[in-house]
């Protein structure tokens, strides 16, 4: 089940950059002059943050075939290790305070990925719990990691690069579109690198990879590494430019399950799906519920709307997986290849 | 007795009794991920539906046994929904995407027992008198006395179940080898439509019992959280295993959050169970039951 | 985004259709209130009396009254699940509304990721009995209103108590008291505060952690057992309630000796525990039931009318749907409050917020609106937001809450200090100039 894009023929790559520069246009160029606050502050940051934790976890998962449910672990390593950065070393600047809570997201998942040497599967899956369950008890039991807040919940800084504020609904969306666009990059290099190849080998065949020189255990850690590194910024977004405040709760099992949701549903082992299924999973209950809304009237009963709603969103988490077990990226490029033909 | 004795021991047999109910949610998931590779995270979702199906219908005036028999009912035909509708066409796809699929069907029988029976929070009273009996100074929970028989009674029918009936050898065939068992005729999808309707009755068991411990309400669903560290340690596929980790994760997990607690700070409860299991597992691959080659390693 | 404004605009139009028969040129001047309610997860249960209690205050005044003086009231909803993430989605998505009066989200992390947002959008953000400590002062959070009870004032008000069950504060020194408290931020707020008054007092406290969510606490009361303490205070939350109170039995605990907050003194809190819960006794700023006249007038003039929000009637008159009519007493009278001074029109977020900080409500006024023995007073000021509310203690039977304590004022005094040092910090740290409000009063009274 192998979906990595390079099974597609090679004249793919132009349509694919073109597109791709339309997106990035479209990205900078138009919605920012025509977006609202509501679409940059509660669609496309939430968006862009939660893609950019899929995209790690997608490293991890996707690409060296490990299975994690401490993503929101990592995110909270990242977050609170970047509020701390800025609040105790207030010479750094946002970019380089992102980098290094990145870095101390990424030592946290070289220590979560020891078990990884030796378990695998749901075993090492449940092994990542302790992780999240660990960290949660940690954040709140260490007081100065939350600045000895009384009530644990800090305010993020504001966002200010090189002397200019972004500290509007789009300056924060500028900001979280460019750092997803740089770690989308510098992924993208990592999977195409024999390192990449060397993830997807330990992902197929372990003993094979072995058998041809692949270094299994330095690999699988660099996967963690890089994988929470990504997750780590993620969460350091997802606290700084979309909610504004950093407290444990955010950080729960819920969200490691919607990253992975996002993983599974976009497409194991592609860049784009992370993309994709952070877009079903952020975008579509929104729109569920605005529907409902729409069609129902606003005084109707909102639990009620919301349970149909779980209801629809986890029955349309399963047609997708009947229907297309490679994920949304899968879909669409069989989509595509149809339209080609079509068009032939 | 010494109260330092006294409390240790409180502590354990707490601990002990813990455990089972752990087991008890841990056994659901041993069914079904024996028979079919799946880790069928939705099992949360069916003690919760179990549990406000069985109290809802009894404040409407149905008398408990028919209460219990439409619950049972209820539990079956989801299972073999599930079962039909999900599994079956997912058949073959890798372990992960059959685990997503399950999380997805929790948020469906989430939403669907909610809608149907309303968000209230219910008390459900089994009759069972909770005050504790006095030991000579060791405090023993009447309550748990009586879950743990209930458990381990389910344990024992479910062991003599597998070693003794022919569907029980079934079951047991396609665990250890799909492929085979399917040379020698044996027909998979019943099989597993029944091992679907043995996890809606564990369900049930477990949702009457932790309803009765916490009330019946939506954090009933989280009990899973309890019995996923039990599951790496007793292994995923063994009923024996899950009861003896069961046992030790709840008294590890006393045991540290009494006398550990104090020393690095309380609440430890919440993790030090997936870290023991997990430095268990790191000295011993094979788990507690390791007479099968395990693939963890 | 075109779709985007056709969908507010069908949103619009739900809100008119169901607002009401009366026609909507009948009416002058609409004040909005957006709802961040949350009516499913794990805490449904709180939301669903809470909201219901507000929309049926709210729809009272509309009925009864024609409105705030002819201004009419709105709302409408967006389920939140209890989620910080959800909260301020719905917080985008209505904030553009006309004519918005407050934001009521009740729950705390929601209402910490909105102070920033308020403020900058200037429309009040109203947190009863829960919300940010130090945001009780106002002169650093002009725009969050943690009404009636913050959660060092109720430490102070369980301290109160504990003094007169025990025959007097000094009584307490020598006792022990064990809090037993939810791992999370809001369970550890109050750490210090405890540490604090069993100094002053003389008492030994003892703060055990429960970890959330909190549904296996045998070794938390195996620790009580062993400290044989006079009380426990149960600083819960959802199903760690139900959970202390079973393990309390089991341990041989007494529920009379155990003293819940307010997060713990719901009936979804003690029914689950069924005869455990006998005796329990938790602080609470309004009384349960019916028996007031306001509440009366809710089902005679709501709930008959087929318009109650309720869905199940005997819920009527429970601890979160009488904090949910409190809290809309509260909001009606600091519009009444603005409107004198503003004028009878749809008033702008800040003008509202002028009205919440000379929310006075003494004993005749609470009495004449019909909540005389539901809730004591509040008088809020541009310095205090939180209003020195009073609280009561209630006891549960096992079919429901009576009043067992006086109305008992938490000692502010001794607290304020503290909240000031924690508010002048947060001000430092974001570059806020504090208010000053002796200057604004003066100003105002001039023009």
């Amino acid at each position: 089940m192998d979906a990595l894009p390079r099974a597609a023929p090679r004249r793919r790559p132009s349509a694919g950059t073109l597109g791709l520069g339309a997106l990035l246009v479209l990205a900078y160029g138009i919605v920012p002059l025509t977006g609202t606050s509501y679409v940059f502050e509660a669609l496309l940051t939430p968006f862009l943050a939660l893609a950019l934790a899929g995209l790690g976890l997608n490293l991890l998962t996707g690409y060296a075939g490990l299975l994690s449910l401490g993503s929101a672990a990592f995110m909270a390593v990242g977050a609170y290790a970047a509020f701390n950065l800025s609040l105790r070393l207030p010479g750094l600047t946002l970019p380089v305070s992102l980098l290094l809570a990145g870095f101390v997201a990424a030592l946290a998942g070289l220590v979560a990925g020891l078990p990884a040497l030796r378990l695998r599967g749901f075993y090492l899956a449940v092994s990542t719990l302790a992780l999240q369950f660990f960290v949660a008890w940690a954040l709140n039991r260490i007081g100065w990691i939350s600045n000895d807040s009384p009530s644990g919940v800090v305010t993020a800084p504001r966002l200010v690069v090189a002397g200019l504020s972004f500290d509007d609904p789009r300056g924060r969306y500028l900001v979280t579109l460019t750092v997803v666009t740089l770690l989308t990059f510098v992924a993208w290099r990592l999977v195409t690198s024999p390192t990449g190849r060397n993830l997807v080998a330990i992902r197929d065949n372990e003993t094979a990879a072995r058998l041809v020189g692949v270094r299994v255990a330095r690999t699988k850690l660099l996967a963690f590494a890089a994988s929470s590194f990504v997750i780590g910024i993620a969460g350091a977004l997802w606290a700084f430019a979309y909610l504004r405040t950093v407290e444990p709760a955010g950080f729960n099992l819920d969200r490691s399950f919607q990253i992975l949701f996002i993983v599974i549903i976009g497409g194991l082992g592609t860049l784009r799906g992370a993309f994709l299924g952070a877009g079903f999973i952020v975008v579509l209950p929104l729109l569920l519920s605005r529907l409902g809304a729409a069609l129902l009237g606003d005084g109707f009963d909102s639990g009620t709307l919301e349970m149909v709603q779980r209801v629809v969103l986890g029955a349309l988490i399963v047609a997708v997986l009947i229907r297309e077990p490679a994920g949304l990226a899968a879909l669409l490029d069989r989509a595509g290849r149809r339209l080609g033909r079509r068009a032939a | 007795m010494s109260p330092d004795l006294a409390l240790l021991i409180e502590v354990v047999v707490g601990g002990l009794l813990s455990g089972v109910m752990y087991a008890l949610v841990a056994i659901g998931f041993v069914l079904i991920y024996k028979t079919s590779g799946v880790l069928n995270f939705a099992q949360g979702a069916m003690v919760l539906l179990a549990a406000l199906t069985f109290v809802s219908l009894t404040e409407r005036g149905l008398p408990v046994p028919a209460a219990l028999a439409a619950t049972l009912a209820a539990m079956v035909v989801v299972g073999l929904a599930v079962e039909r509708a999900v599994l079956r066409p997912l058949v073959n796809q890798p372990p992960i995407t059959l685990f997503m699929a399950t999380l997805g069907v929790a948020y469906v029988i989430e939403g669907a027992a909610q809608l149907a029976w309303g968000t209230q929070v219910h008390g459900l009273d089994l009759g069972i008198d909770d005050t504790p009996i006095d030991l000579g100074g060791v405090l023993v929970s009447r309550f748990d006395l009586f879950a743990a028989a209930v458990a381990g009674l389910m344990a024992a029918l479910l062991s003599a179940f597998f070693r003794y009936t022919r569907t029980g050898l079934a079951f047991r065939a396609v665990a250890d080898d799909p492929l085979a068992a399917l040379n020698t005729g044996l027909r998979l999808p019943r099989i597993w439509s029944a091992v679907w309707i043995a996890a809606g009755i564990v369900a049930l068991v477990a949702g009457l019992l932790w309803g009765a411990r916490l009330g019946v309400q939506f954090s009933l669903s989280l009990v899973v959280l309890k019995a996923l560290p039990v599951l790496v340690l007793g292994g995923f596929d063994s009923v024996a295993g899950a009861i003896v980790a069961g046992l030790i994760v709840g008294a590890t997990e006393k045991l540290s959050e009494v006398y550990l607690g104090p020393v690095i700070g309380g609440g430890i409860e919440g993790w030090i169970a997936y870290v023991a299991a997990l430095g268990f597992l790191l000295v011993r691959p094979s788990g507690l039951f390791g007479l099968r080659a395990v693939e963890r390693v | 985004m075109p779709l985007t404004t056709r969908l507010r605009a069908a949103l619009l139009a739900g809100t008119v259709a169901l607002a009401g028969a009366a026609p909507r040129a009948a009416w002058a001047d609409e004040q909005y209130f957006p709802l961040q309610s949350y009516r499913v997860g794990p805490y449904a249960a709180g939301g669903t009396g809470f909201f219901g209690g507000f929309i049926d205050y709210l729809n009272l005044i509309n009925v009864r009254d024609g409105g705030v003086n002819g201004v009419k009231l709105t709302w409408s909803e967006g389920e939140t699940q209890y989620e910080v993430e959800r909260g301020v989605e719905v917080y985008e998505r209505l904030k553009s509304r006309p004519g918005i009066a407050a934001w009521n989200p009740l729950s705390v992390g929601i209402a910490y990721a909105m102070i920033d947002r308020v403020t900058a959008d200037k429309v009040p953000l109203i947190t009863i009995n829960h919300g940010r400590t130090d945001s009780t002062d106002g002169r650093v959070f002009p725009y969050v209103f943690p009404l009636l009870l913050n959660p060092y004032s109720e430490t102070s008000g369980i301290i109160q108590y504990l003094g007169t069950r025990a025959g007097g504060l000094d009584k307490l020194k020598g006792k022990t008291v064990a809090v037993l408290y939810h791992g999370s931020p809001y369970g550890k707020e109050t750490i210090p505060i405890y540490a604090r008054l069993a100094e002053r007092y003389g008492f030994t406290v003892a703060q055990i952690e429960v970890p959330h969510p909190g549904n296996e606490q045998q070794s938390q009361w195996l620790t009580i057992r062993r400290l044989r303490p006079d009380f426990v205070v149960l600083r819960g939350w959802g199903v760690m309630n139900p959970v202390a109170l079973k393990t309390a039995q089991k341990t041989g605990f007494p529920a009379d000796r155990i003293v819940g907050n307010v997060w713990s003194n719901s009936e979804e809190d003690v029914i689950p525990a069924g005869d455990a819960a006998k005796g329990y006794v938790a602080i609470t700023t309004q009384a349960s039931g019916t028996a007031y006249p306001v509440i009366q007038e809710v089902v005679g003039r709501v709930y008959a009318a087929g318009n109650g929000n309720l869905a199940d009637r005997k819920r009527i008159g429970s601890v979160y749907h009488n904090l949910g009519v409190l809290n809309g007493i509260l909001n009606v009278e600091a519009l009444r409050i603005a409107q004198a001074r503003f004028g009878q029109r749809t008033l702008s977020g800040d003008e509202v917020r002028w009205g919440f900080e000379h929310l006075r409500l003494d004993e005749a006024r609470v009495a004449a609106l019909g909540a005389k023995g539901l809730f004591h007073s509040i008088n809020v000021t541009c310095a205090n937001h939180e209003g020195e509310g009073r609280v009561t203690f209630q006891q549960w039977d096992g079919a429901k809450w009576t009043v067992v304590s006086d109305w008992i004022a938490p000692d502010w005094a001794s607290l304020r200090p503290i909240i000031e040092a924690s508010a002048t910090a947060y001000a430092k740290e974001r570059g806020i100039t504090p208010r000053d409000c002796a200057a604004e009063e003066a100003a105002a009274a001039a023009r």
